[in-house]
């Protein structure tokens, strides 16, 4: 009489009973079904999705920018009839110095700024990974020597001694990411040692050490893992802060060296015109502040997602 | 009763050895970091490309003469020795000379720092007048307007280029509007009218009565200020609003609502006074932070401070300068940290 129980409108079917799953049949589903949580949760937060949204564009820019600039982003058109003209429908936001198409080198510029900001966190990462799970994990002397080390760097005002840097090694786009990469390491040493400080002592780490591995067997293995996700998390929100040094480098001279179309560069050049041929400087500096702003807004939703202790 | 008093005298003693204690073990972290900062600036002054005798000699000079100034600048001394002599003319304050201005860096560099002193200490004022209110309006107004718009201001603050929004700042209110003076940091109508003492122009000007070169040098100053000002408002402005969110969840907090006190006593008195001994450490962060910005505030701004001679020398590949300015700025930055280290234990009773 009753008949079958009605499914509750909340419960969960097809492809989404089968991410929820509480009994995923392997390893992979049950990971796919944690990241379709956290996506969930992630997406609930329009501002982040904004920003996720400001970071795919610029990678797509970047993959695809031979197809969408217009013109050339190196050599310029006529100089005696194309320069310093203000924004119209033939160039979308004016012409530089050298009678250059500024949009066509802001798309370009999409490369560089991508190519500094994945270069500095696939070098800087690495080294605060391991700096700081091997001192959290040893502790005794080796954390002693090694905190003070990254305390010294922390010492040093970023910009500053990213100059020092620069001025010792010379001026370029490689030099100003091995400068920014040596002064992004330490504070992600910082956080991988308050995270290894509390899985070291956990029971986890008893039983493996119990089956008999190796110390760095039981730093990459089981400590490196669980630090990745904070680590992703302050990463991302340091991007922002990276592109701003790289852009402050290349705005002084020191960074990418012209004609290479580096945001901060550009903004170096308008700066001659500034009073008259406003977009030359305006433009590249609109550019970096979207795309530092949409890693801002990525981070802070990323640290909301997975690392909900930080959040505030 | 004697023992008490015995007791008493024991914590004395007890708490003066533990605070020595904390004393020693400030000033050998103070010290371990200026050690390495030297050693930093000591190991990158290495690596330059430039060789420093070729630079003196020229490239042309006979070999006895190459090795003669080579000798004279202690280069064919093992590395550790030649540390160890710069350590020594660090601590003395010798920097060597400036290539560019010729005269000693230690000169340079007081001659300049007033200069960015002045500057960041009036955008650190501008934060901390505007930011704090502004922070904790937020964090009572939760949701509202006025928090949407600190959260605003905060993250294009953490997203702005500085350099960039100066220029734009000087396109607007200089070039455009007029409402204040350019680049540099008085007239020089007005720069014979008042004797350095300080190098703080303001503080000259108003001490000398100079009244028409104290508005000159307010009109100059106003922009580079405002711009430093609203990094630190933005940091500061934030950091309060999460400081005060904390303490109005408290149960005191709660107590005094209840005891009927005002709202405004409940917030001013009670809340702002507990945010207050962090938000101390967060007003010493961002002063040193605007040490930083002021690089390229300074560059924008011809404003003669130290930044500005840190990048000019860069650009001349002036070594000695660069290292010199460097390791100031680390020094300064390391202190201020420290300050506010010390501070936080000074006012928080619970830190005792």
């Amino acid at each position: 009489m009753t008949g079958a129980p009605l499914p509750l409108a909340s419960e969960p079917s097809g492809m989404r009973a089968w991410l929820l799953s509480p009994e995923p049949h392997s390893r992979w589903q049950a990971r796919l079904g944690r990241f379709y949580l956290g996506w969930r949760a992630f997406s609930r937060n329009p501002l982040a999705v904004v920003g996720l949204g400001i970071v795919l564009l610029l990678i797509l820019v970047a993959i695809f920018a031979d197809v969408i600039a217009p013109y050339s982003p190196i050599t310029g058109g006529d100089l005696r009839t194309e320069r310093l003209l203000p924004p119209s429908e033939t160039y979308w936001l004016g012409t530089d110095d050298q009678a250059r198409d500024i949009f066509s080198r802001i798309v370009h510029g999409s490369r560089v700024t991508l190519f500094i900001v994945v270069l500095v966190a696939l070098i800087a990462t690495p080294i605060g990974l391991l700096v700081g799970t091997v001192s959290g994990y040893l502790g005794g002397w080796v954390d002693t020597v090694l905190m003070r080390i990254t305390d010294i760097f922390l010492a040093f005002p970023r910009l500053i001694l990213a100059l020092a840097f620069v001025a010792a090694l010379g001026p370029g786009i490689e030099n100003a990411i091995i400068a920014i990469a040596i002064t992004s390491w330490p504070p992600y040493a910082r956080i991988a040692r308050a995270e290894t400080l509390m899985i070291r002592n956990s029971d986890f780490i008893a039983a493996v050490k119990l089956q008999g591995a190796s110390t760095p067997r039981i730093i990459l293995g089981h400590v490196v893992p669980l630090c990745l996700s904070s680590l992703i998390v302050r990463v991302t929100l340091d991007m922002a802060g990276i592109i701003l040094t790289a852009a402050g480098l290349g705005f002084l001279g020191l960074g990418a060296q012209p004609p290479m179309p580096e945001w901060g560069a550009m903004v170096a050049t308008g700066r001659n015109y500034l009073i008259d041929q406003w977009w030359v400087a305006a433009m590249p500096g609109i550019a970096i502040f979207v795309v530092s702003l949409g890693f801002n807004l990525l981070g802070d939703g990323l640290r909301d997602v997975l690392d909900p202790k930080a959040a505030k | 009763m004697v023992s008490a008093v015995v007791n008493q005298g024991g914590g004395h003693a007890s708490a003066l050895r533990s605070s020595l204690k904390n004393i020693a073990q400030f000033v050998i972290v103070l010290l371990t970091t200026l050690l390495g900062l030297a050693a930093v600036t000591f190991f990158i002054g290495r690596v330059v490309p430039i060789d420093p005798v070729i630079a003196i000699v020229g490239d042309r000079a006979p070999a006895q003469v190459y090795e003669r100034v080579r000798q004279e600048l202690g280069l064919d001394l093992p590395l550790a020795q030649q540390f160890w002599i710069y350590l020594k003319k660090a601590v003395t304050g010798d920097f060597g000379n400036s290539v560019l201005t010729t005269n000693p860096v230690l000169t340079d560099i007081a001659n300049a720092f007033p200069a960015t002193l002045e500057l960041a200490t009036l955008g650190t004022l501008i934060g901390v007048i505007i930011g704090i209110p502004l922070g904790i309006l937020a964090a009572v107004k939760r949701g509202s307007f006025i928090d949407q718009f600190v959260r605003v201001l905060g993250l294009a603050g953490y997203s702005i280029p500085i350099f960039w929004l100066g220029l734009m700042g000087l396109l607007v209110f200089y070039a455009k509007l007029g409402w204040v003076a350019g680049p540099g940091r008085i007239d020089v109508t007005y720069s014979y009218l008042y004797t350095p003492v300080t190098n703080i122009v303001l503080l000259d000007t108003a001490m000398q009565g100079q009244w028409d070169a104290f508005w000159d040098a307010v009109s100059h100053i106003i922009l580079p200020a405002c711009l430093l000002g609203y990094f630190s408002l933005a940091y500061i402005s934030r950091m309060t609003r999460s400081f005060m969110l904390n303490e109005l969840a408290q149960e005191y907090v709660i107590a005094a609502r209840v005891k009927g006190l005002s709202e405004m006593r409940v917030i001013w008195r009670h809340a702002l006074r507990n945010a207050a001994v962090p938000l101390v450490t967060v007003i010493a962060l961002s002063y040193a932070n605007l040490l930083e910005g002021s690089v390229l505030t300074e560059t924008i701004f011809a404003w003669p401070g130290l930044g500005q001679y840190i990048t000019n020398s860069l650009q001349n590949a002036d070594m000695n300068a660069v290292l010199g300015g460097t390791l100031v700025i680390g020094t300064a930055f390391v202190l201020l940290n420290l300050v506010s280290d010390l501070l936080y234990r000074l006012l928080d009773p619970r830190t005792r």
